[in-house]
């Protein structure tokens, strides 16, 4: 094992290269993500911020590098993390309720050709009450209000009780009170040891929400403690020339000092 | 046709005829089954693309197995040239999605067109293999259900009983594909293995539905059964059984009727009366067809009008009484009229109905009275509202979750469940409740208030 990615870390990335059709998406990233963290990876669109969760998940093959939890493969080591897609990258109109997406997070452990049985429904059902919409688990997932599909995504992953929770943009287009539930949900994962690694697209809340920082842009502009990394000079060397972007970052710099 | 054919085809008297029905619904449910796959995988043109890629298979397992001194014709022969060369297709497809920037679409049609000129192609040069009579092969393109044997109905029965185990026994497994790869592949299943499986029996039933339905309409036959099952239920358990079900049942119909009419190709009438069943689901089903849908919204909003007029009945009452209780006195329709934006001809139409269910009732003066229970249905819509409204500002917070619509439309969803819970969260139980919001009347409402202002006895 490299001194520099000690297999203490519930995820080193070493050397990761992603590349689309030649034209590279992520570049040589090097990361360590400490355990018991609430990390936000942040960076422009196209920044390769879900790109680095699929990879490290083995969904697209790696061009070059490796990335570690607790120090070996994620082949080895699947029950220790659980993931949450975007909510669009799947088609909401299927033919399922609520709860048996839910219950897809039990399917690891149960096993092939095994039955779902009562006490997977049992589980699913505890999640979604975590949730706080235990009362939709019947309902077809179509007539769900975005911030109750993205909790019945929450609800699958928690399910899995796994230690490392990958969030591809949890907070993209929900209602406020479900952001502030998800949010609580991340901390109180966060307070029994878990570790959270969460994209995150709004600057504004990023000092509020996550204690670690990821800056992503093709590779890592920063990473470390928010109270850190969150500086004007790194937002801009992450933002760049994206010169709209500047007055959000002003507006998030002056953030960091009231929170 | 006389009244014994028809119930010699129908009661299944001929040995023939009972062979190519039950052979044919079998196929149907077989394709029904792994159709609903199919689709959902959103698939549905790949499978187009292997059947129409089948076609040069055919031709060039007749020519090898010609040159191999066997008769051409042999069905099993001619069956795996097709499957072999509708894989090849099936694998083109995926590598021009792979290799270039292609659309899926774009590299199917290619596929599609480009396999079957092929084999439209081979076939005309087989035709001229000496000693070879390939008269018939192009029976492969249209179907030739007629000539359904024993050993080809043992052949579907068979799949089809491969994909009943297949499906229920990988149920979870296809499912969680189906819907959410990523996060499927991600858990550490196989997902390529996973659709491996599935491409296989589609594989299957496209060539053994070769000969029935023939290769152009055997699409029809993989997806048009689940899009009619969608329409009854929103659960995959009742789409896989409707599905099969609406598969066999199109298979049978089609035969029939061909048996009948012995010009009509029964491919063709399958086809048909899959799209018919199609037609009438999307139509009458319970779950998401047009008719229901239409109805229920038709239906809300009648509740929504009906409540509308009663609130804003009670809403003047109070507007121009002081004194409680409130009494029932009779409203200028002028009044009503401005109360509230009402659509074009809506407040007629409103009335009537609430005449109909006898909830108002028009004076001879043309005012309007609300009856004796439309009044008690008033005071119980106007507490209702108002307890939302009250809820949605003292609760906002956790109300989003809780409803599914704006605060105007979730008011005539109100249980009386939520009532009680809203007056329990709220401690109000008494039976009237003032709004939060101060019923502002508008400054021409106060100019013409005072002419049904009634002066307190």
């Amino acid at each position: 094992m490299r001194p520099e990615h000690p297999p203490e870390f519930p995820l080193a990335v070493h050397d990761l290269t992603v590349a689309y059709h030649r034209k590279p998406v992520l570049w040589d990233v090097e990361l360590n993500v400490p355990k018991g963290t609430l990390a936000g990876i942040v960076g422009p669109n196209g920044a390769g911020k879900s790109t680095l969760l699929k990879a490290c998940l083995d969904l697209i093959p790696k061009t070059s590098g490796e990335a570690l939890v607790y120090g070996k493969p994620y082949e080895h080591q699947r029950d220790l993390i659980a993931y949450v897609p975007q909510r669009e990258s799947v088609d909401w109109d299927f033919p399922i309720s609520a709860l048996d997406v839910v219950t897809m997070g039990t399917y690891r452990k149960l096993g092939w050709f095994k039955r779902i049985s009562r006490s997977q429904k049992q589980q699913a059902l505890e999640a979604l009450e975590k949730v706080g919409i235990s009362h939709l688990a019947k309902r077809q997932i179509s007539q769900l209000s975005g911030g109750q599909q993205q909790r019945v995504f929450l609800a699958r992953a928690l399910v899995q009780e796994a230690e490392i929770y990958f969030m591809d943009e949890p907070f993209a287009a929900v209602d406020a009170a479900t952001e502030q539930a998800i949010i609580e949900l991340l901390q109180e994962l966060n307070s029994k040891g878990k570790t959270v690694l969460c994209v995150h697209h709004d600057l504004a809340t990023v000092s509020r929400y996550f204690d670690y920082l990821v800056l992503l842009n093709m590779r890592v502009v920063a990473s470390g403690p928010t109270s850190e990394t969150f500086t004007r000079e790194n937002l801009q060397k992450t933002y760049g020339g994206k010169l709209n972007l500047l007055d959000d970052v002003a507006q998030a710099l002056k953030n960091v000092g009231r929170s | 046709m006389t009244w014994e054919l028809l119930s010699e085809t129908l009661r299944l008297e001929h040995y023939n005829t009972r062979l190519v029905v039950f052979g044919v619904a079998f196929l149907g449910a077989t394709a029904g089954l792994v159709g609903s796959f199919l689709l959902l995988r959103k698939q549905s043109l790949l499978g187009d693309a292997l059947s129409h890629a089948t076609l040069p298979g055919i031709g060039i397992a007749f020519a090898v197995m010609a040159a191999m001194g066997l008769s051409g014709k042999s069905l099993p022969g001619l069956l795996i040239g097709a499957t072999i060369t509708g894989l090849l297709g099936v694998l083109l497809v995926l590598a021009i999605r792979k290799t270039t920037r292609l659309k899926d679409d774009a590299a199917m049609g290619i596929v599609l067109s480009v396999f079957f000129g092929l084999g439209v192609a081979i076939l005309k040069m087989v035709e001229r293999i000496p000693g070879q009579s390939a008269a018939g092969l192009d029976g492969f393109i249209y179907g030739k259900t007629a000539s359904m044997i024993w050993s080809d109905f043992v052949l579907i029965a068979i799949i089809l009983l491969i994909t009943i185990i297949v499906t229920i026994a990988i149920l979870k497994e296809l499912t969680l594909l189906c819907f959410d790869a990523d996060f499927s592949s991600a858990q550490g299943w196989p997902t390529l293995w996973l659709d491996i499986i599935l491409m296989a029996l589609v594989t299957a039933v496209t060539v053994i539905g070769l000969q029935a339905v023939g290769l152009i309409l055997v699409i029809a036959f993989l997806i048009t059964p689940p899009t009619a099952a969608r329409f009854w239920t929103n659960r995959l358990g009742w789409m896989l059984f409707l599905s099969a079900t609406i598969g066999a049942i199109s298979g049978w119909l089609g035969v029939s009727i061909s048996a009948l009419y012995s010009n009509l190709p029964a491919g063709a009438i399958i086809v048909i009366a899959a799209a018919i069943i199609f037609l009438f689901s999307m139509i009458f089903g319970t779950a998401r067809g047009v008719l229901p849908r239409y109805f229920r919204h038709l239906q809300l909003q009648r509740k929504v009008g009906r409540q509308h007029l009663l609130r804003s009945t009670y809403e003047i009452l109070e507007n121009t009484q002081n004194g409680e209780p409130l009494k029932n006195l009779p409203i200028s329709m002028d009044l009503l009229r401005k109360h509230r934006y009402w659509g074009k001809g809506e407040l007629p139409r409103l009335i009537r109905q609430g005449r109909s269910e006898d909830h108002v009732e028009r004076q001879p003066s043309g005012e309007l009275r609300l009856s004796e229970s439309g009044f008690g249905e008033a005071s119980r819509i106007t507490r209702n509202h108002r307890l939302w409204e009250l809820y949605l500002i003292k609760y906002a917070d956790i109300a989003p979750t809780h409803v599914d619509r704006d605060a105007d439309m979730v008011e005539h969803l109100l249980g009386a469940e939520i009532v009680h819970q809203l007056e329990a969260e709220l401690d109000l139980s008494k039976p009237t409740i003032d709004s939060p919001h101060a019923i502002e009347p508008t400054e021409h409402e106060l100019q013409t208030r005072p002419t049904t202002k009634i002066p307190p006895p």
